[in-house]
């Protein structure tokens, strides 16, 4: 078993649902042909680091599979070649370390570092005595009470 | 006798020291470089979009190698771009 992956740019001006039947398309093609998908990841609208046919955004589909052999890999990417919502596609075949990778990436060990919750910074006002909290008219009052007694 | 905390230079004795180098893959275990992270691969090019040598990097060969073609294949897919101004 030899495991592969796909990513490809679908052209953003389609809509929601010509980008999802585009990309369901290429997973067909993978199952018809033998193969099993492990994952498929929506990336989603990224804009592009320069612009491919006058379009500054694309739609980023990555498509993990594994084969028995990658004799259809030809073909499948003859189909990305042809169409022309596709703006642009790369397959390549995993190593062990890479399937690794991807696997930890879908079950979150590796991916974006979630910020720590920021810790409550004692306030100034809980550091002050007790004292501080008491009115001068309080302060006042027992000052009167004591020189009255 | 004095200890080696208490004896005081007149200049800094590790001034003219210079860093030593590693490569960041072996000393902490990456074993795969994804072509598709733009904020990692950023560290190995220049604000031209060029790769980086090892020499400034410190990566060995063989990490250098796969830092490459992760970043050809991010530039083929417009991740990263073949040239620009002020990248960084």
């Amino acid at each position: 078993m030899r495991q592969f992956e796909v990513t490809f740019i679908v052209d953003p001006v389609l809509s929601g649902d010509e980008v999802k039947s585009t990309a369901k398309t290429y997973q067909d093609i993978i199952v018809n042909e033998g193969g099993n998908l492990i994952h498929v990841d929506e990336i989603g609208l990224k804009p592009l680091a320069y612009s491919i046919n006058k379009r500054s955004t694309g739609v980023y589909y990555c498509i993990e599979f594994a084969a028995e052999s990658g004799s259809f890999i030809a073909k499948l990417e003859l189909a990305l070649k042809r169409d022309e919502r596709i703006m642009r596609f790369l397959t390549v075949r995993l190593d062990k370390f890479g399937i690794k990778y991807n696997e930890d990436k879908r079950t979150g060990k590796i991916g974006k570092r979630v910020p720590k919750e920021p810790t409550v910074k004692k306030s100034h006002i809980d550091t002050i005595p007790y004292q501080a909290f008491v009115s001068d008219q309080t302060i006042q009052e027992v000052k009167e009470t004591t020189t009255n007694a | 006798m004095a200890t080696q905390d208490e004896i005081k230079f007149l200049s800094n004795p590790n001034i003219g020291k210079k860093a030593q180098k590693y490569c960041r893959f072996k000393k902490f275990g990456l074993r795969h470089i994804d072509y598709k992270d733009p904020d990692f691969l950023i560290q190995f090019i220049n604000q031209q979009g060029k790769l980086l040598p090892r020499r400034l990097t410190g990566n060995s060969l063989k990490f250098q190698r796969r830092v490459s073609t992760a970043v050809k294949r991010a530039r083929h897919l417009a991740i990263l771009p073949y040239v620009s101004d002020l990248l960084k």
